[in-house]
């Protein structure tokens, strides 16, 4: 009896020690690898890891290479199609790169507080780069809590695509300029077959389908996540409640099971069959990046671009819109930092990489000089979208510790429910949104 | 079969030491077991309940916050429930169906005359089909606007529902593409079927036995065995049911994509086919509260736990107490 309780007692001892030699060794936090003062010798080899895949993965390749041709003590061994979750298990890992490109801002408050990314404000001190080379909102959405721990390298912004034939036909001359008229629009461009079910859509209104998002919607309407002390206001700013409405009434006019059927049958989003580009679709909210899909997969499409217009009684916000884009870093426990610094501030600050980015990727550079630049491809389509990227109203989701995932989610399912016609009382509806953001914002407080 | 040795004898024999090289070969042999419950279960599993109370993000050091993450579970997060009400509904719905389908095509299997091996291949190959690939081509053929099922439905003047695309029809979508892969259980059900004695399907109907009574008080408790292993393999699979409905969500919501992660897109639509292990894996991997994934990992674990030991004591009861 006796040997058996020591048995018990040596095991439960050795699984606390365990257990305790593991919360060590979990929460041992690695050292910030700061700069060289002097300015150490960058060669060697770097890992970068991206999220763009097939032509763009191309794209980046090619930038990469023109980097290798400058620096040629450096060789980059690039892992194309990684997404934020791999990345992440992989710093914790110790496994990251050295240099991590992110597909989204959302990222930032949680990668600069954890210390996920190292904050490069030594770096740039050092190298003497200044933060004003960046315009005012990407420099914004790239830092968190006065930590700059992410470089922009890249952005998008959000507008409305409009099919020019299928405008001609329907007897229509131009965008759309306010949101009743966009209304208007959608219900002369529909097309119905003899059952009643959908052939082309003017405009798909459900949240959801391709970009079709909150902030997407929100933007141009003037709407705003969260205030300057970055509490939710989605309640308060009745600019969500008005573009929720609008949305709706458009949504019952089409009937949302007319409305799911017709998106099943179409393309998905990334594919070539993306439903704008095979004439489906006359009017589509989307990024600047479409242009470039459309020049590789449906260069015969007569299409124009346009700012996705807002209320009518707001002209001034008509321009703005929604933008994000992508952010590059050194990860936690990179392995050649000098060396990665170097093909970082290249990717994010060297005038020529970004244009040459832009020109293939069509993405918008993130640099004054290379907005500036005469080598930018700046053909009508995608001027568009540098204006809306440019424009005093345009606006962005705010980094925060829970990252945009972490509040954004509660009204990305709201807006579910809205249009599903679950929601009885709106401003009730609103009101435990921002109370459920409330929730899950404390929830990473320190 | 015990031996007695007197006292004087045992205090001078060699064979404590004996017991001993005995004892340590004995270890020795168990060894890599124990080594392997301990680094694989009982490690993880405490583990699992330190985290349950910290605030734990991968990077950062974990952070001590009592009761914290078990107050979020039941008090405000705003889809555990709508997880667990999925994933019970599957194991309600989708267990039971897999294996009475299965029963279903084993008992035909075994009356067919001819062609038994086609008709047998043809049942359990699409259990080889990967679950990616099977659950693409489900959702293509279930189309509501461009699939084959619907054509047809619509050749026959019904209008087929919007299927992974409608709320109320996605998991009985889900249920299907799980009754077609349901091979995996036909296979043993069927072997089990084929074992049941000749004679006593003869000496019942020499009693007088009817074919239902035949089935009843011969073929069911030959088979019971088989039927609780498939029913308690069946609930452990489906309390971690991900793949399936997750690829169903990604290729309907017309989102399929690379980089943009798995954790947006899971649940749609409406968070009709968010399952429990999807939620936790969000919370854990998309969020990074590691912690509070720990508290969803255990609820998992004890709910698993509970499930297997109403099952085996149902059975025994049943089969057993005669």
């Amino acid at each position: 009896m006796t040997s058996f309780r020591n048995r018990i007692i040596a095991t439960t001892l050795s699984l606390g020690l365990a257990a305790g030699l593991a919360a060590c060794s979990a929460g041992e936090a690695q050292v910030q690898q700061g700069p060289d003062p002097e300015g150490g010798k960058a060669e060697g080899t770097v890992e970068l890891w991206h999220f763009f895949s097939g032509r763009e993965a191309d794209a980046v390749a090619e930038v990469v290479a023109d980097f290798e041709e400058k620096f040629p003590d450096i060789d980059v061994e690039v892992r194309p199609e990684q997404d934020d979750e791999k990345m992440r298990q992989a710093i914790a890992a110790g496994k990251g790169p050295d240099v991590g490109v992110s597909y989204s801002t959302a990222v930032v408050g949680s990668f600069c507080s954890t210390g996920a990314f190292q904050d490069l404000g030594p770096w740039l001190e050092r190298d003497g780069v200044s933060e004003d080379i960046f315009p005012k909102l990407v420099r914004d959405y790239t830092e968190f809590d006065g930590v700059r721990c992410a470089m922009p390298m890249l952005a998008d912004s959000f507008g409305l695509y409009y099919n020019k034939t299928l405008f001609e036909e329907a007897g229509l001359d131009g965008p759309p300029k306010t949101a009743e008229e966009l209304t208007e629009m959608a219900k002369k461009l529909t097309k119905r077959k003899p059952d009643g079910t959908i052939e082309v859509a003017g405009f798909v209104p459900t949240f959801g389908f391709y970009e079709n998002t909150p902030s997407g919607f929100g933007a141009p309407w003037g709407a705003e996540w969260l205030n300057e002390e970055l509490d939710p206001q989605i309640a308060e700013d009745e600019d969500w409640a008005e573009m929720l409405k609008w949305q709706k009434d458009l949504v019952e006019w089409y009937g949302l099971e007319n409305l799911n059927k017709f998106t099943a049958g179409i393309g998905q989003q990334w594919s070539a069959d993306n439903a704008f580009q095979t004439g489906k679709i006359a009017m589509n909210l989307d990024g600047e990046y479409r242009n470039a899909f459309i020049a590789a997969e449906a260069p015969d499409l007569n299409y124009g671009t346009a700012p996705f217009p807002g209320p009518a009684d707001k002209p001034e916000l008509y321009g703005a819109g929604y933008v994000s884009g992508s952010i590059a870093g050194m990860p936690k426990g990179a392995k050649n930092p000098e060396a990665a610094w170097e093909l970082l501030k290249y990717l994010t600050t060297d005038t020529e990489a970004l244009v040459n980015l832009s020109n293939s990727l069509r993405n918008i550079p993130t640099t004054q000089e290379s907005l500036a630049s005469p080598d930018l491809n700046t053909e009508e389509n995608f001027q568009t979208f540098i204006d809306i990227f440019q424009h005093e109203h345009s606006s962005t989701t705010p980094a925060t510790r829970a990252g945009a995932e972490g509040y954004t989610g509660a009204m990305a399912d709201f807006t579910e429910r809205w249009q599903q016609g679950m929601v009885e009382n709106l401003e009730q509806g609103l009101a435990e949104v921002d109370q459920q953001m409330t929730t899950d914002l404390q929830r990473s407080a320190p | 079969m015990m031996t007695t040795t007197p006292l004087a004898q045992r205090a001078a024999s060699p064979v404590p030491k004996k017991h001993w090289r005995r004892r340590l070969t004995v270890l020795a042999f168990i060894a890599p077991a124990v080594l392997g419950f301990i680094i694989f279960f009982i490690y993880p599993l405490t583990m699992t309940v330190f985290y349950s109370f910290h605030r734990y993000d991968l990077l950062s050091p974990p952070q001590f916050i009592g009761l914290s993450n078990y107050d979020y579970f039941l008090n405000d997060d705003p889809r555990v429930w709508q997880s667990i009400r999925n994933t019970l509904w599957l194991v309600a719905i989708l267990v039971p169906a897999r294996i009475l389908f299965a029963l279903g095509v084993s008992q035909v299997l075994i009356s067919v005359k001819q062609g038994v091996g086609f008709f047998r291949a043809v049942f359990y190959l699409p259990a080889l089909a990967p679950p990616v690939a099977a659950t693409l081509m489900f959702v293509f053929l279930f189309n509501p606007a461009t699939g084959p099922v619907n054509e047809s439905l619509r050749f026959l003047g019904i209008e087929g529902p919007l299927w992974f695309n409608d709320p109320n029809w996605s998991k009985p979508g889900l249920v299907m593409l799980g009754l077609w892969g349901v091979g995996d259980v036909m296979i043993i059900v069927l072997a089990a079927l084929l074992n049941v004695p000749k004679e006593q399907y003869e000496a019942a109907s020499i009693d007088g036995a009817n074919a239902f009574q035949r089935w009843r008080h011969i073929t069911l408790p030959t088979v019971a065995p088989v039927l609780m292993f498939a029913a308690v393999t069946g609930v452990i699979a489906t309390l971690q049911y991900f793949t399936q409905p997750a690829i169903a969500a990604q290729a309907a919501s017309g989102h399929a994509t690379v980089g943009g992660g798995v954790g947006g897109l899971l649940g749609y639509p409406l968070g009709s086919t968010l399952t429990f292990p999807q939620w936790l894996y969000v919370q854990g991997f998309t969020n990074y509260y590691l912690g509070y994934a720990s508290v969803l990992a255990l609820v998992l674990f004890a709910v698993a736990f509970i499930f297997v030991l109403i099952l085996l004591r149902q059975f025994r009861d049943t089969f057993h107490a005669k």
